[in-house]
């Protein structure tokens, strides 16, 4: 256990702060980790930075049932072509 | 020569095919069309796929031609392209160039080009993990689903899920870092 945390528990902590899944006591055990530890500063960076990218690039998945039918509707037309 | 899996094609490729249509129609009804037209095309060509692209990239080229096809036939119900212009407002006063010049602050058509290519070099990225992780990134991330939701449904424990995010977290940065920021 050295800075209040240790760098594995930090790391973790980081990952649910992206997720906005850190509580408050959470948060400040890991800043305070964060500003004496150098490589726990670091993943910080990196990861607030992939959760910004993430969010401007906008990514949306196809809604589940739209997948079911695509699966469905490929099927039936591999079924087609294979009965010709 | 790679072999065609259609059994496989929503899987792998639905997601990537839905970002790529989305941001160029805008309309999601209009892009779930667009790609199970493709879907539906790629299966009747089957035979012409010579195995010198990757299959997504030969979906992708189907696909370009099923939004160009949409636009012409959007176009043509039109009867001719419309050219828009639009100032402010007719009645502001001042001068309208300066009111009318690009606001660096406003999101620019080059932001928007951007963000589209962003989206796919990311799910490009994803696609080089491991496949449950690439998956539970995706639910987490993009989906949003709870915890809860997908530890039941990969029957796994929230402090599994959580070593499975960042590892996902870590490649995905890393390649980001080179495919992207470089």
């Amino acid at each position: 256990m050295k800075y209040f945390l240790s760098c594995k528990k930090a790391a973790e902590l980081c990952d649910k702060a992206q997720y906005s899944e850190a509580g408050p006591f959470a948060k400040l055990l890991l800043r305070i980790h964060v500003f004496i530890c150098k490589p726990c500063k670091g993943y910080t960076k990196q990861n607030t930075k992939l959760t910004e990218t993430l969010q401007s690039a906008k990514l949306q998945a196809l809604a589940p049932e739209k997948k079911e039918f695509l699966r469905n509707q490929i099927q039936t037309e591999v079924q087609k072509q294979q009965s010709l | 020569m790679e072999l065609l899996d259609e059994n496989l094609w929503v899987d792998k490729y639905a997601d990537y095919l839905y970002n790529y249509t989305i941001v160029r129609v805008n309309d999601a009804v209009v892009a779930e069309d667009l790609i199970s037209e493709t879907f539906l095309a790629a299966l009747k060509s089957k035979k012409n796929f010579k195995g010198e692209a990757t299959e997504r990239t030969w979906l992708i080229s189907i696909l370009k031609r099923k939004i160009i096809d949409h636009y012409r036939k959007i176009n043509s119900k039109k009867g001719k392209a419309e050219v828009h212009i639009s100032y402010k407002n007719e009645d502001s006063e001042g001068d309208w160039l300066e009111e009318n010049a690009a606001d660096p602050f406003d999101k620019t058509a080059e932001d928007a080009m951007e963000n589209k290519e962003l989206g796919l070099v990311i799910l490009e990225c994803l696609d080089k993990l491991p496949e449950k992780q690439a998956k539970i990134f995706k639910l987490k991330t993009v989906e949003n689903y709870d915890t809860e939701a997908i530890c039941k449904e990969y029957n796994i424990t929230p402090s599994n899920l959580w070593v499975i995010i960042h590892r996902a977290r870590k490649t995905l940065a890393e390649c980001l870092e080179k495919n992207w920021f470089n």
